[in-house]
């Protein structure tokens, strides 16, 4: 009879369990899913800092069939002239070029959104191509967008002037994000990332040091890494002044035991209907990898001495100002945008071995870009 | 041991179902024509795709952290 009893509550328990979860998935359907309007995109830009300059352009154009299908096709280049310390203390100098063709599709039904993609990097000594495939789902009346992504990337990885090297890497990504409307004014988002890689995961160019000896690093052929990441961003003033504040938080961790942590806050602003400009500051720290060492004073099955996996930090400042250039109500838009910004790199572990000192750099960063919905 | 965790759950269970039989279906607190200031470009998370992609790039190619950016990127050996 006790149980009888127990399991009415536990049916009932169910029941507004189900009531609860269905009232956030009913009215979800309130509304239906757009696609993404019609855009292109221009873009020239320039990395220059530490002895690395890699610039180049880049296109992008998405455009809508039947309301129902969004294509998007986008082409990249980086055109790289590498002297950084690494190269400059252990190589020589080298330039080249690296292209990259993604294409996508994306198709919407009621509160559903579906993206797949296919990307295809290539350059003289490195091939990598992935394959994605993402869902966007909206609830709870259109205040909540649940999102799912699966990314697997494959790599073919050279070595110039080695013919008889080769070796692969593979990649997973599974990613979950939800975003949530708080206020007519405020909205935040929650993402989760979990990445795993197999295979050459090294550089066959870059040398570590070993009691004072170059020997070519060794780095372990599995990682497996986590992120998570908080944004939130609110409306401010009204009018043709109108402003948004945003702020960002990231928490990464992986089995090579390093830490990260990002934090970044931005405001924009409009001036008038033709005038835009945005201003942003970022905070990055990490620490070092397991076997990362600037100088390995024991023996070890794994060693590295790339500054990527050292303990540093970085501060960045930026900017960007956007003009509407063109514009015929209900038809098209197309706006002028000029970024910049300076990060300083300072790391903790990492040498200058010409001079002894801790290595520090700085590095300017430029975006110039058309872009255009239609 | 084992008798004594079950009443425990079945106490628990019980507890969860008196606290949700008050509870009624969420709804939606912002409706959609409260929504204007959301829909502005200037709220959007994430910016024009090429120019996320590249500071995406940027980021990767220099930093040992990695994902939950929201910006799909493809591999690259570039580090």
């Amino acid at each position: 009879m006790a149980a009888t009893s127990f399991q009415r509550r536990l049916v009932g328990l169910w029941r507004r369990l189900g009531a609860v979860a269905g009232g956030v998935l009913a009215t979800g359907s309130a509304g239906a899913v757009t696609l993404p309007e019609d855009q292109a995109e221009a873009l020239i830009h320039v990395y220059s800092g530490g002895g690395v300059t890699a610039s180049g352009p880049a296109l992008l154009v998405r455009k809508s069939l039947m309301d129902k299908v969004s294509l998007t096709g986008s082409y990249y280049v980086d055109m790289v002239s590498n002297a950084s310390i690494d190269v400059v203390t252990t190589a020589s100098p080298y330039h080249e070029k690296r292209d990259e063709v993604d294409l996508g599709l994306d198709y919407v039904y009621r509160d559903a959104q579906v993206t797949v993609g296919l990307t295809n990097s290539s350059e003289p000594d490195y091939k990598a191509s992935t394959a994605s495939v993402d869902i966007a789902q909206e609830v709870f009346g259109g205040m909540t967008t649940v999102n799912l992504g699966f990314t697997r990337g494959s790599d073919k990885v050279g070595k110039h002037g080695e013919p008889t090297f080769s070796d692969y890497a593979k990649h997973w990504q599974y990613r979950v994000g939800v975003t949530q409307i708080l206020t007519p004014r405020w909205l935040m988002s929650a993402n989760v990332e979990a990445i795993s890689d197999d295979g050459y995961l090294a550089s066959p160019y870059r040398m570590a040091i070993v009691f004072g000896a170059a020997v070519h690093e060794n780095v372990p052929r599995t990682r497996s890494s986590r992120a998570l990441k908080l944004r939130a961003v609110g409306a401010l003033g009204e009018g043709p002044t109108r402003s948004a504040v945003r702020g960002e938080y990231r928490y990464f961790w992986d089995n090579w035991a390093i830490k990260a942590h990002t934090l970044e806050t931005g405001y924009s602003r409009y001036f008038g209907d033709q005038w835009q400009a945005d201003a942003y500051g970022r905070f990055y720290t990490q620490s070092h990898a397991l076997f990362y060492s600037d100088n390995a004073a024991t023996e070890t099955t794994y060693v590295s001495r790339n500054r990527q996996l050292s303990s540093f930090n970085s501060v960045t400042l930026g900017a960007k100002v956007t003009r509407n250039v063109a514009k015929l109500q209900g038809k098209y838009e197309v706006k002028a945008n000029m970024g910049y910004e300076r990060v300083h790199f300072k790391f903790r572990d990492f040498t200058d071995i010409r001079t002894r000192s801790l290595y520090t750099y700085d590095a300017n960063v430029l975006q110039v870009y058309l872009s255009a919905s239609f | 041991m084992n008798t004594r965790l079950s009443i425990t759950h079945c106490v628990l269970a019980c507890l969860g179902a008196a606290l949700l039989a008050g509870c009624a279906a969420p709804q939606p607190w912002v409706k959609p024509y409260e929504r204007e200031r959301l829909a502005d470009p200037i709220m959007k998370l994430t910016g024009d795709p090429l120019a996320d992609k590249h500071r995406e790039h940027v980021h990767v190619v220099r930093e040992g952290a990695r994902g939950a950016t929201g910006v799909q990127g493809g591999g690259c050996g570039c580090n």
